[in-house]
């Protein structure tokens, strides 16, 4: 096996250029563990820690790009501005683990219980992608195509994500048997949009890739246009809004029965995280916070 | 593969199987026996390291990811004869029982107070969540984080 140890995105481009079968290594939280029980044994590693292009994250132009190699403890020490990323960030495995994993790593291990990948659904994120000869940007929803499947050509790295920065509340909340050390049983984020005046959720875990509740998210919408709630964010949703709004989430799983919950537990939970994701965000508008 | 890297404070060297973590590079090559190998997925701290001052699950470090990069392990703690005050806080709190994770657990609370000389509670639980120790001997763990805390503020003053 031959482990390749690129120094800038250029040489590790070339390099995947001529050994497409090289597998990406990052901090290793998924990569390592295969190795070390002889699941995997790939005929080439590729080195991406040390990639300059590939550890930075910018503001520009209302834009916010996460490099790849954004480690989710750097997310929570830099970006704790962005509620529902950072949010996210903090339930990943330990202090030791949000010291190695990296967005990227839930990007291309592609598990629907990659925790970061509700938050860009949410954020409506496009990935960046590029080869030694071209560079190209995907869709969320067309950059993960089934459980662990990806859109990602052999030849090609995932440079990070790109999306709009949004102005209004979110969060990020998630179901598991512990505070910590724990993979997803359900998760969802929700992101407010003051500007869109929209109202973005998705879901991690309950289905085989992340999914979004578009006909909740119209729902909700009109009902904060209905009570006037984008204008004035003291007004009130009809009483029977928020269960209406949890039960058109909960609707959107596609949840499956596995070692870590039953498809109908998943499905509750998508409602009670639904319900409780719109009520902190109602409350943040009401008390002008939040600006993930 | 030949790695190159520098431990303790002093530069190594070993050839290992290019597929190896940091952790077998450590303990089989390097005669460092104190990272222990237990879970090898990165769910128990036990083979608890710093990675260029970051604290990480060798276990999940590929060696080769540590070529001419700076690693400190349980090892580096004390001073010849002289333990580490966290060190010295777990022997005297007996937050040691088996001791499996005990170098684990020594290496995550140091990462601690380096960055926190006064934890509360809350922050101490959170920091130690990637440490397992199934002797379950929690409690005067959390004492001996207090005990060293206090020791290491005077040693400071």
């Amino acid at each position: 096996m031959d482990v390749l140890l690129p120094r800038t995105l250029e040489e590790a481009l070339e390099m995947k250029a001529a050994k497409p079968e090289a597998l990406p290594i990052a901090g290793g939280t998924d990569v390592m563990v295969e190795l070390n029980f002889d699941l995997h044994r790939p005929e080439a590693l590729i080195d991406i820690c040390r990639l300059p292009e590939l550890r930075e994250w910018k503001r520009e132009n209302g834009m916010i790009f996460l490099g790849a190699g954004v480690t989710y403890g750097r997310i929570m020490r830099e970006l704790s501005e962005l509620t529902p990323l950072t949010q996210a960030s903090r339930t990943v495995g330990s202090p030791q683990i949000r010291n190695r994993g990296t967005v990227g790593g839930n990007l291309g291990t592609g598990s629907p219980a990659g925790d970061a990948l509700p938050v860009l659904a949410a954020y409506d994120a496009e990935i960046e992608l590029a080869s030694a000869n071209r560079a190209r940007s995907v869709r969320w929803n067309e950059f993960h195509v089934g459980v662990k499947k990806t859109a990602l050509e052999p030849d090609e790295l995932i440079l990070g994500a790109r999306w709009r920065a949004v102005r209004g509340p979110g969060s990020f909340s998630k179901i598991g048997t512990r505070n910590a050390m724990v993979i997803s049983v359900a998760g969802l984020c929700l992101v407010m949009d003051d500007d869109a005046r929209a109202v973005r959720v998705a879901l991690g875990s309950v289905g085989p890739t992340v999914l979004r509740a578009s006909e909740a998210e119209t729902f909700v919408a009109e009902e904060l246009t209905r009570s006037g709630n984008w204008d004035d964010p003291g007004a009130d949703l009809p009483v029977d809004a928020m269960g209406a709004f949890a039960e058109r989430v909960a609707a959107a799983a596609r949840p499956i029965d596995d070692v870590r919950g039953t498809a109908a537990y998943r499905r509750h939970a998508c409602a009670v995280l639904a319900r409780r994701a719109l009520g902190w965000a109602l409350a943040a508008r009401r008390e002008g916070v939040g600006r993930p | 593969m030949l790695i190159r890297t520098k431990v303790n404070g002093e530069w190594r060297e070993a050839d290992v199987w290019a597929g190896s973590s940091l952790l077998y590079l450590l303990r089989e090559e390097m005669q460092l026996p104190g990272s222990k190998n237990a879970c090898e997925q990165g769910e128990c701290g036990s083979c608890s390291v710093w990675l260029d001052g970051e604290l990480v699950c060798s276990c999940l470090v590929l060696a080769a990811q540590a070529q001419e990069r700076e690693v400190r392990t349980v090892e580096g703690l004390a001073d010849h004869d002289e333990l580490h005050p966290v060190q010295e806080a777990f022997l005297e709190a007996g937050a040691v029982q088996c001791g499996f994770c005990t170098p684990g657990l020594i290496v995550a609370v140091t990462d601690l107070l380096e960055h926190d000389p006064s934890p509360a509670e809350p922050v101490v639980r959170e920091a130690l969540s990637g440490n397992l120790c199934r002797c379950t001997g929690y409690a005067k763990i959390l004492d001996a984080v207090s005990l060293a805390a206090a020791r290491m503020r005077e040693g400071k003053a």
